[in-house]
């Protein structure tokens, strides 16, 4: 009988840290002390903590080890699961203080204001078993669905509940539905899933689909129901290897378990799902371009209307959410549109997952009820910055938004406060940024990203992200004008009136938002030819404070371009003589910095 | 799946065997698994808590989990009983058999078994 479950994250980020193995080794620790029937070892989706990773949890006790490695599966098994004796020094430090009552996941400072909806399964069932989703309540919404209600009462529901799109602009999802429901039953209608998740940063679909794949199944089939279609397609990128096997085994699953193909629950209703493998082009999350590329065609989007709700995918109305919106539904329709308006702000509904990245304590996957500050999330949910460093900005929306200054960081985080301050709710990547990030490297960073993967088609994106792009450089270099921000400003604008899909006319909001917040770090890089936080090298030298030197020789024995020779000066109190760089050598790799401990060399 | 039913019957065989992952329950059951209860036969009696509990049906009210050695090790194995709002019960010198007992007549029952308890035993 099992009287233990140890559940141990295989989500990407921990088995990239050998999370399989981990598994592996604990279960052959497992057998050889003999409790091979009493401990089941379980591989879960994330768990969100992936700062922490490797991350185990033992239930019942609910102990959180973390940063666990194969080494200790023997120590895990021989004194917590043998001899009931935590581990300390791999329990989370929020439980360290008594580790024999540890204290509720859900009450650590990571987990207390979080509301797990869509990631409700990441972390807690086994996203490789369908029986496990089933004892979640899986698979009850679909037949609620198809035995008690008719498709216009889901996509009333679905309407009701206010729910947008979490994958980008915030459409309503109910709305979409509505406009591809007529004619059912007469006209062949597609429903497509977008898990062509391309922000640098953004995870959250991977980690839905990786820890919880059946629930975008179960939705994709009730979205069929609502409109009146019998085929589903899943757009992923073939780069999310993990996302595409649990993906395969769950449709397999659901297929032998008759919960996706003929006739499901006897209801005559028939609804199956196929998967397509994007190649990783960022312009395919876009949705007409998506339909193309799951078509056989190059990946290039095209102009709208007719919108998919029209003709979609081979020419016919086609619904397209993106996974964490499919992830909701079950439980919209589970517990009730009132349960789900009863979190969020007045037009944003329900939770929003983020992945929180960059200068940030607790890296990983976080979900807010809308309306949550950028505050809670950044000091108490993802614990801080790291070194004392101060919060300089967020960036949320990846290429497609903007930063969120810190004079700005009580916001509440919903679709429309974003807009309205520049930035936009995008798929949810959320990028902290400490002092020691430059403003203009960042939208130099991402408009980069852009010019990489404009597809070509429309030429305000395809040559104006390019000339940004140059300007952006030109002023990195220190050979910028002030006359280049207002060029920059204007290009912007027709770049985003005049591009045809969402890639183009979002492209250069990094560098609006970056220019509206922190225009002062633009025109020091222009007038001053100075980077304020020291990170466009052509506009900064390393310089030795002789005063400080104390003539170790540490810089000069470390520099690779013998651009560090000895002064004839000596500082009062100091016995050798100092030591100066020659700027024109200097090649500004600062390794000189590294190794002075007096930190007599600084940036100027 | 042909029917709801078919659902229904798979969701109440998975749920008791996944509830044990919402975390400790209002009552604990906490074996002394140390080197000394180990030898004592600790391990039958953990044993047939788990298995007692499930076949109740009170597995998502009771967690039964191990702890190291208490420090009375001549009483072992050792069983505490935590409920929330009562006073721990100590069950000391326990078998398989004594366990099946507790789980019936203490968690089921909510009625302690005195004479398994320390108090009893040193009373004798």
């Amino acid at each position: 009988m099992i009287r233990s479950h140890v559940l141990i994250c295989g989500g990407t980020g921990c088995t990239s840290s050998k999370s399989v193995e981990i598994k592996n080794a604990m279960e052959a620790e497992i057998l050889a002390n003999g409790l091979a029937e009493e401990v089941k070892v379980v591989m879960t989706g994330c768990f969100g903590l992936c700062a922490l990773g490797p991350i185990m949890i033992i239930y019942p006790e609910g102990t959180f080890y973390s940063n666990v490695t194969v080494a200790d599966a023997a120590e895990i098994v021989s004194e917590h699961l043998l001899k009931g004796r935590p581990v300390e020094r791999l329990v989370y430090h929020e439980q360290k203080a008594d580790v024999h009552h540890a204290t509720s996941l859900s009450e650590t400072a990571f987990y207390k204001k979080q509301k797990r909806v869509a990631l409700r399964n990441c972390g807690v069932i086994n996203p490789e078993e369908i029986d496990e989703y089933i004892a979640m309540d899986g698979y009850q919404a679909l037949g609620k669905v198809l035995t008690e209600m008719t498709p216009d009462d889901v996509i009333q529901t679905i309407l009701d509940s206010g729910l947008r799109g979490r994958g980008g602009g915030g459409f309503p999802t109910g709305l979409k539905w509505k406009f591809a429901s007529g004619n059912r039953g007469n006209v062949v209608k597609y429903i497509g899933c977008n898990a062509d998740e391309g922000d640098p940063g953004a995870f959250m679909d991977r980690s839905i689909l990786e820890g919880d794949p059946h629930a975008v199944l179960e939705a994709m089939a009730i979205a069929g129901y609502a409109i009146g279609a019998e085929e589903g397609y899943i757009y992923v990128r073939a780069e999310y290897p993990i996302a595409i096997h649990r993906l395969e085994i769950a449709i397999k699953q659901a297929r032998e378990y008759g919960l996706l193909g003929k006739d499901i629950f006897g209801t005559g209703f028939n609804f199956d799902i196929h998967l397509r493998f994007g190649a990783g082009a960022f312009v395919c999350g876009e949705e007409t371009a998506l339909m193309t590329s799951i078509e056989g065609n190059r990946g290039e989007p095209r102009p709208r209307p007719p919108f998919p709700a029209v003709k979609g995918l081979f020419g016919q109305p086609t619904i397209l959410n993106n996974v964490e919106t499919y992830a909701n539904i079950p439980q919209i329709i589970l517990k009730g549109v009132d349960w789900f308006r009863s979190m969020g702000t007045e037009k944003s509904k329900g939770t929003k997952v983020f992945a929180l990245g960059g200068k940030i304590v607790n890296t990983g996957l976080v979900e807010v009820p809308m309306g949550t500050t950028l505050r809670e999330v950044v000091e108490e949910i993802g614990g801080g910055i790291p070194n004392g460093k101060k919060f300089k900005a967020a960036q949320t929306g990846g290429p497609s938004g903007g930063c969120i200054p810190a004079s700005l960081i009580d916001t509440p985080i919903d679709y429309d406060n974003l807009i309205a301050i520049g930035s936009m709710m995008g798929s949810g990547g959320l990028i902290v940024m400490d002092e020691d990030t430059c403003m203009v490297d960042l939208a130099r960073f991402f408009l980069e990203f852009t010019v990489d993967e404009s597809c070509g088609k429309c030429t305000p994106c395809r040559i104006g992200t390019k000339r940004l792009l140059e300007i952006l450089d030109k002023i990195i270099a220190g050979n910028g004008e002030l006359e280049d921000l207002d060029r920059l400003e204007e290009l912007s604008n027709y770049i985003k009136s005049a591009s045809l899909c969402g890639l183009g006319q979002t492209a250069p909001n990094p560098v609006l938002s970056t220019l509206r917040y922190f225009r002062d770090e633009y025109v020091a890089h222009i007038v001053d030819k100075k980077c304020p936080a020291g990170v466009c090298k052509s506009l900064l030298q390393f310089k030795i404070d002789q005063d400080k030197c104390i003539g170790c020789g540490m810089c000069a024995k470390n520099c690779p371009a013998d651009a560090i020779s000895r002064t004839d000066y000596i500082a009062p109190g100091h016995k050798l003589a100092s030591f100066a760089i020659d700027t024109a050598k200097c090649v500004k790799c600062g390794a000189c910095m590294e190794k002075c401990k007096p930190h007599a060399i600084y940036k100027d | 799946m042909k029917s709801l039913a078919e659902l229904a019957a798979i969701r109440e065989k998975m749920q008791s065997k996944v509830v044990i992952r919402e975390g400790v329950g209002t009552t604990r059951v906490v074996v002394g698994m140390a080197t000394c209860g180990i030898a004592a036969g600790a391990r039958p009696v953990l044993n047939a808590f788990v298995e007692g509990v499930n076949a109740s049906g009170l597995n998502d009210k009771v967690a039964i989990t191990q702890t190291g050695c208490i420090g009375i090790c001549q009483y072992e194995p050792v069983v505490e009983v935590f409920e929330e709002g009562k006073e721990k019960v100590t069950y000391v010198k326990l078998d398989a058999a004594k366990a099946a007992e507790i789980v019936e007549k203490h968690l089921k029952g909510g009625q302690v078994v005195e004479e398994y308890t320390i108090g009893a035993y040193k009373a004798v």
